[in-house]
């Protein structure tokens, strides 16, 4: 199955990126998962964790404030004028 | 030791002392710039991916939103002017602010009001001294812009943006601050922040069928928390290319304000040995000619 290629970026630097299996954030309307061959979207991002599961399984957490997520063609980006891994 | 020796040597030394400085700043500004110019790189992606979801959310939907429609009479215009705090930069500031001056003067012989919205010390006290009045003020942060900086202007000429033009709100915005081009060039660039034209990688047309794309929760409450923040990176872009700009700048006048300190250091030096060399041999023919006299007494 295809991989997402997600980054995850703030106003001043790019955090995280890499190739993973599986998205999880929560948007103003409540959480969604992004699998690989999601539709096109664009999202407001509510305040939280952003998780990110890699294909080995590990997860990457983020935190990310004011935010959208952007999904087109596999290609994730969450965008957060702050946003820190944890 | 002569009189004009004393000059001489007094001036050379003067000129060492300056280019010790000149010479000291030139590094530390060499120095920042590549600092600088890392941050701009690192805020790329962010401002990248931020224009992307705007030039999405344009072609995808045809919203109307009141920060993308042109008024019908702009009757007043605002300048965001970008300068530093620090001059010594050679004509960094002035070329800004030129630059600025003929905006104003292109806006007014349009019929428009013109408020302005100054960052950085220069700017400030350029308009102080000619007793000019401005909107709004920052200083102190343009050698190392943050983000935090840039949501604050972006915040307060949003606000001017949005309010009526009879309370003194403005219907279009210009930042103007210069982009750096490269170690040696930087050019002050004019930027129309507002009413907003998405201009860089609209709609790039492709064979494949564009996707429906997902709005959440739907197009318009997208786009207005999302176009705040692309005012925001765009501003945040110019601080951070500015600030680039003027240790480039720096950089430029020291390293020429040490090779002109370097000459002068030679010119004095030479001027100083023919000085020397000349009260030397007025010396001798100060002896000669004594001793001439005293063989003539006897």
């Amino acid at each position: 199955m295809a991989a997402l290629n997600v980054s995850v970026v703030s106003a001043d630097r790019e955090i995280w990126s890499g190739e993973a299996s599986m998205v999880v954030a929560r948007t103003v309307e409540g959480q969604i998962g992004i699998l690989p061959g999601h539709e096109p979207m664009l999202a407001v991002l509510a305040s939280g964790e952003v998780r990110v599961t890699l294909a080995g399984g590990e997860k990457v957490t983020a935190n990310a404030e004011d935010g959208f997520l952007s999904v087109q063609s596999n290609v994730v980006q969450i965008v957060a004028s702050r946003a820190t891994l944890n | 030791m002569g009189a004009q020796l004393r000059v001489y040597r007094q001036k050379i030394k003067s000129a060492q002392t300056t280019k010790k400085i000149t010479k000291a700043m030139e590094l530390i500004a060499a120095s920042r710039i590549q600092k600088a110019q890392a941050r701009v790189a690192a805020s790329t992606p962010y401002s990248r991916a931020i224009t992307r979801a705007v030039s999405a959310v344009a072609t995808h939907s045809n919203v109307a939103h009141v920060l993308t429609t042109e008024p019908e009479r702009i009757e007043r215009a605002a300048v965001v002017i970008l300068t530093s705090d620090r001059g010594l930069a050679g004509a960094f500031n002035s070329q800004v602010l030129r630059e600025a001056e003929q905006l104003t003067e292109l806006l007014r012989s349009e019929g428009k009001e013109v408020s302005y919205f100054l960052v950085g010390r220069k700017a400030v006290g350029y308009f102080a001294f000619r007793r000019r009045e401005s909107e709004q003020q920052w200083t102190g942060s343009s050698e190392s812009p943050d983000f935090e900086l840039a949501k604050e202007i972006s915040d307060t000429v949003l606000e001017a943006f949005l309010r009526d033009a009879t309370d003194g709100g403005v219907d279009e915005i210009f930042v103007v601050y210069n982009r750096f081009v490269s170690m040696m060039t930087q050019t002050p660039s004019v930027v129309r922040l507002l009413p907003l034209e998405v201009v860089e990688g609209v709609a790039e047309p492709t064979t494949e069928v564009e996707p429906l794309y997902e709005f959440e929760p739907d197009a318009e409450t997208v786009l207005d928390s999302l176009l705040p923040v692309y005012i925001e990176s765009r501003i945040f872009n110019a601080l951070l290319q500015s600030s680039a700009a003027k240790h480039a700048a720096t950089q430029k006048a020291m390293k020429s304000a040490s090779d002109n300190a370097d000459k002068l250091i030679t010119d004095y030096t030479r001027l100083a040995n023919n000085a020397r060399q000349a009260e030397i041999t007025q010396q001798i023919s100060e002896i000669v000619g004594g001793a001439d006299a005293l063989v003539a007494a006897k």
